[in-house]
């Protein structure tokens, strides 16, 4: 009877059945597969002292590989911004033969598994692939050089913004951009003070949810980057190095950074979709 | 009078279409340039490299293409894959389903904070995903050492490893594509199967499983897919030892570092087949979804 009281406070009253058991299990799962096991980088983190963690942390190769992962992860995910709402656009709006199977194909990089991009790319950017060739002449290395992390950057974050900005441009009535016409504005006018305005936060949360992706990228990035310290060695790959050397403590203390910082993303995307979907529910 | 509105209505729709084609629609040029920039970066981006796998695998021919698939050590790693995928997928699964019955069926406080901590493996790297698992498990440097080494486990640089790392990795992909979708179905027909008298288990097998069947399966091939092609957080946790902790993409990754590229291409193709398997699957789904949801 106690229980019951206690269970009504917490949840609302329903006549289906098996809430007890079914979130005791997802609870018991989650804190086994994934509460304990993250929590050990903490634990680990900790026991080695403030001191040995700052000079983990701040040492010039973690400080180098973090420098390379936040900006390529932002160019990749700045240019999936713009090339992600222009795709959107491009398939929401207008009508071209091939549509369905662009739109298919779209959320390729999240199917295929990192390894095989990661080998296809650098193969295609090397100085003498299909893509590398052409740019040999001007004298720009792709493969094994930080733009060729931008590009496996950008193949596996591409879907977010597409996916994102898709559903909000369906949901645009018509009449709010004839409203616009009518009152006088040009095509360009309604595009910059209309639509993006109403798009801005798909736009910002496909951008985030692209850099956080990008940012924990190992598979692609550790083929095509060359994986030379202080210039092309991103820092989950760090972790990897120091890990190898049995260099227990440094590689946990990396990851402890990076745990923060993915912390750190999910609330900002969280803000953001909740901020996304308010906006449309309001309407 | 009467006779007189529909004219005018009438009237009114046509120049408001006209209005709307001059003033909404861009102009043809404009059109033409967007999509033709889009098109680019598609194929550039997504088209171009797939196509490279599969030319890149018969590059040196078929009978290449099939020695790198059927090599004895390719063999043990499809097949170390084929058991992951088969302990993997079935648990992530009951684990979806009664998570998604559990936060989409019922209202309660700290559901936000649940949903977070099911996503929590999307949003770390895989490489910590898997160094989390050699925290704990590791003979050398693991917080449960002692008591492995007292049963003489060994998990990682072994396959349970490999396993963990990897419903670790997939752990969100069932729950993730059926909580929404069980969202918006709400409970009524359920309420309406236990009030005639149903029993829990025959109202979640007659009314809910086939409400969301699609998207179960959706999610199923989704973590299929994922198991078959984790990379990083299986890399550091298996050790590498060819023929016994190598799955599919560790594989892949032996051949090019050794310079056999049509063999690690040849290996990869099956792996990219799986993704567009996966892609038909999901546009599939899509369309059988938004069937449902007209009827």
């Amino acid at each position: 009877m106690n229980l019951s009281i206690k269970q009504l406070r917490l949840k609302q009253q329903s006549v289906l059945p098996g809430f007890g058991i079914t979130i005791g299990f997802t609870l018991l799962y989650l804190t086994l597969l994934v509460l304990i096991p993250v929590s050990m980088v903490f634990l680990n983190s900790s026991s080695m002292g403030m001191a040995k963690f700052w000079e983990i942390a701040t040492s010039e190769r973690v400080v180098a590989s973090l420098r390379i992962s936040f900006g390529t992860s932002f160019f990749a995910a700045a240019v999936n911004t713009v090339f992600g709402l222009l795709i959107a656009w491009v398939l929401e709006r207008y009508t071209f033969p091939g549509k369905k199977i662009v739109d298919g194909l779209i959320d390729l990089p999240f199917a295929l598994p990192t390894a095989v991009a990661g080998i296809s790319l650098t193969t295609l950017y090397a100085q003498n692939g299909w893509i590398g060739k052409l740019f040999a002449p001007l004298g720009l290395k792709i493969s094994y050089t930080p733009l060729g992390i931008v590009i496996a950057l950008i193949f596996i974050s591409f879907p977010f913004v597409v996916r994102t900005v898709q559903p909000v441009l369906q949901s645009i009535d018509d009449e709010v951009e004839e409203a616009a016409a009518c009152l006088g504005a040009t095509r360009f006018q309604t595009f910059f003070r209309v639509i993006i305005p109403e798009l801005l936060p798909a736009l910002i949360t496909g951008f985030a949810l692209a850099f956080a992706r990008a940012l924990g990228e190992y598979g692609s990035v550790v083929f095509i980057s060359g994986n030379m310290p202080l210039k092309t060695e991103i820092t989950p790959l760090l972790i990897r190095t120091k890990l190898e050397q049995y260099d227990y403590a440094g590689g946990t203390a990396v990851a402890a950074i990076m745990l923060i910082i993915a912390f750190i993303m999910l609330l900002i995307i969280n803000i953001f979709q909740w901020w996304s979907s308010n906006k449309h529910k309001s309407r | 009078m009467a006779g007189n509105i529909p004219i005018n209505v009438k009237i009114t729709k046509q120049t408001s279409i006209q209005t709307q084609r001059r003033e909404t629609k861009a102009s043809r040029a404009v059109q033409i340039l967007l999509t033709t920039v889009a098109l680019m970066f598609f194929v550039l981006m997504l088209l171009v490299p797939l196509i490279s796998v599969f030319v890149k695998a018969f590059e040196q021919g078929v009978i290449v293409y099939y020695a790198a698939i059927s090599d004895p050590i390719a063999l043990e790693a499809i097949k170390l894959t084929l058991i992951t995928i088969a302990i993997v997928v079935p648990i992530n699964t009951v684990f979806g389903l009664i998570a998604a019955w559990a936060i989409a069926k019922f209202k309660f406080r700290g559901k936000n904070l649940l949903i977070t901590i099911i996503d929590l493996p999307f949003a770390i790297s895989p490489v910590v995903a898997g160094l989390i698992f050699v925290l704990l498990f590791s003979t050398t440097h693991g917080i449960l050492a002692p008591f492995l080494s007292a049963w003489g486990l060994k998990i990682i640089f072994a396959p349970p490893g490999i396993i963990l790392a990897t419903l670790f990795v997939t752990l969100p992909f069932v729950a993730r594509e059926l909580i929404p979708l069980m969202e918006a179905q709400g409970t009524t027909e359920e309420e309406a199967a236990l009030t005639l008298g149903a029993s829990g288990f025959k109202t979640f097998w007659l009314i809910t499983l086939p409400n969301i069947k699609w998207a179960l399966l959706y999610g199923v091939m989704l973590t299929a897919a994922r198991a078959a092609g984790e990379f990083g957080a299986v890399s550091v946790v298996s050790g590498h030892i060819r023929g016994l902790t190598n799955t599919v993409p560790l594989h892949v990754e032996i051949l090019y570092n050794e310079y056999q590229f049509s063999a690690a291409f040849a290996v990869a193709s099956l792996l990219t087949v799986i993704a567009i398997i996966n892609l038909i699957v999901k546009n599939l789904v899509d369309w059988k979804i938004k069937q449902q949801a007209k009827l």
